[in-house]
């Protein structure tokens, strides 16, 4: 079978999503869903037109403390990463209890940050570092591990040094899947913000979201959800952007397969 | 150079009396001395498992031996990686690398100016087989010609003794008779001695003058060694692997495989 044309890659989706917003707007209009449970899509577009001003004030703020928590989140993982990959007993160490950690629901400690960092930005950015740093480590670690021993040992005869080979082999090795995590971790990060935002604090998407909440206003909580899929959509975009300019040798083998 | 001539220097590559064993506890390889004299190229060829990529680290200095020596033109060099240069069969060139700068990485690592490096290898690329691919990427090129790139980058190590593990057996037949053959005009041009490790008897026939038969089964207990020399007489064909001599060597070879 080929593989189909860019037009039915892009098309098939979109028609797909437009049928299923004409079936919404349907099974609100004809009244088998009612209308103060469910707004329409036509009504959740206004809403978003109207309160345009007030959500970007709010969308700046998370965003804003998503990118923190993410750049610290990058930057903690990587720093692991490569102790874990220099150091066995550190590898060992930490390894299962990085993967412990990973089953505490974000929920749980998002009500304790706040409780002991305040009402401010910091306990959101700590939330979203504690839920992006992983995925970032496990990618590195993996990765840094994916050098072929071969290509170490040829290195070792060209006398090469520590670094030079994590510079030369190793971090390029762990390029591929660290970009994957990066783009696990940009869509953590945003719902990482909204979550403590939502359970502590006075400004930001999860504000808005419990406020309209409380106050019934369904057309404008999704909204807000259109708004955080939006942004998370162009973080992985942003995150894409980035691989393309870093391995320029991924374009050549994409073309090479395609040929 | 004649043989005679060869003879009477000292051998560019010798190990001495080697025992290598995986864990430092069961021997793998018992007594195996080879030398390889300047501008020869010899094979050491035995079955798979025998030992022979455990001899090739030793004399590449990245493992040190349970006894006997490693000497590159008389000096000692035991366990001291950097001194000879290295080629696998798999090319190991690095993805994420032009080609250039694939094969400048050992004049890079020693710490010469990039550009300077490009300088010095650009007039290679046409002896080489590797014109207009300079500023290529790895995936962009064929099996044959990233052998030729990693042996290149064999070449810009600067030693003038290379160890080449089952080099070219990747490659598709017709290929790997090209490329053997191209490989042993270009070493005699630049004056390389080689040592090629390898299981494929055919390699090691149309590659060597000398071809040192490696013998026994050290995962059954029974440690390898040399079990005998066999010199090929290579005479100046077209096609040498359809010659007698050729034939004579290989049947010699392969009844001391057994």
């Amino acid at each position: 079978m080929s593989a189909p044309s860019k037009a039915r890659r892009i098309g098939v989706p979109l028609a797909a999503l437009a049928a299923l917003l004409v079936v919404w707007e349907l099974l609100v209009d004809l009244g088998v869903v009612p209308n103060f449970l469910l707004p329409t899509p036509v009504q959740v577009v206004a809403a978003l037109v109207e309160d345009a001003p007030l959500i970007t004030g709010h969308c700046v703020v998370t965003l804003g403390e998503a990118a923190a928590g993410l750049a610290l989140g990058v930057a903690l993982g990587f720093v692991f990463a490569v102790l874990m990959d220099r150091f066995e007993t550190f590898y060992l160490a930490f390894e299962p209890l990085m993967t412990v950690s990973q089953t505490i629901p974000t929920v749980a400690i998002a009500p304790l940050l706040v409780l002991w960092l305040g009402y401010g930005a910091l306990p959101k950015i700590v939330l979203v570092v504690l839920s992006t740093f992983f995925p970032i480590t496990v990618s590195l670690v993996s990765g840094f591990r994916s050098v072929d021993p071969d290509a170490i040992d040829l290195m070792r005869t060209m006398n090469a040094s520590r670094w030079q080979i994590f510079w030369y082999a190793k971090l390029p090795a762990a390029a591929d899947q660290f970009f994957s995590g990066l783009r696990i971790s940009a869509t953590y990060a945003i719902v990482g913000a909204v979550i403590a935002e939502w359970l502590g604090g006075n400004v930001g998407l999860g504000v808005y979201m419990t406020r309209v909440r409380k106050s019934f206003a369904y057309d404008r909580l999704f909204a807000s959800i259109i708004v955080i899929t939006a942004l998370s959509l162009g973080l992985m975009k942003l995150v894409e952007l980035a691989q393309r300019v870093c391995m320029p040798w991924k374009r050549a083998e994409g073309n090479y397969h395609d040929r | 150079m004649t043989a005679d001539e060869r003879k009477s220097q000292a051998p560019a590559l010798e190990a001495r009396d080697l025992t290598l064993s995986w864990d430092g506890e069961r021997i793998v390889v018992q007594g195996v001395t080879v030398d390889v004299a300047p501008g020869e190229v010899c094979c050491l060829v035995g079955r798979s498992g025998c030992g022979k990529t455990t001899i090739l680290h030793a004399l590449a200095g990245l493992t040190t031996p349970m006894s006997g020596h490693v000497l590159l033109h008389g000096e000692d060099v035991t366990g001291r990686p950097g001194r000879v240069s290295y080629m696998l069969q798999k090319d190991l060139l690095l993805p994420s690398r032009r080609i250039i700068d694939n094969v400048c990485l050992p004049l890079v690592l020693s710490g010469m100016r990039r550009d300077e490096a490009r300088a010095k290898a650009a007039p290679l690329f046409e002896r080489f087989g590797l014109a207009g691919c300079e500023l290529k990427w790895p995936s962009e090129l064929s099996g044959g010609m990233r052998q030729r790139a990693a042996f290149l980058r064999t070449y810009l190590m600067g030693a003038d003794v290379t160890l080449l593990d089952e080099p070219f057996s990747a490659l598709d037949a017709l290929t790997r008779t090209d490329v053997r053959r191209w490989f042993v005009d270009v070493a005699a041009e630049l004056g390389l001695s080689a040592l090629v490790i390898t299981h494929d008897v055919d390699e090691a026939v149309s590659m060597a003058s000398r071809i040192y038969v490696l013998a026994g089964a050290p995962a059954a207990g029974e440690p390898s060694h040399v079990a005998g020399i066999v010199t090929v007489d290579r005479v100046a064909s077209e096609s040498f692997e359809l010659t007698d001599e050729y034939l004579a060597a290989k049947r010699e070879v392969m009844a001391l495989l057994g």
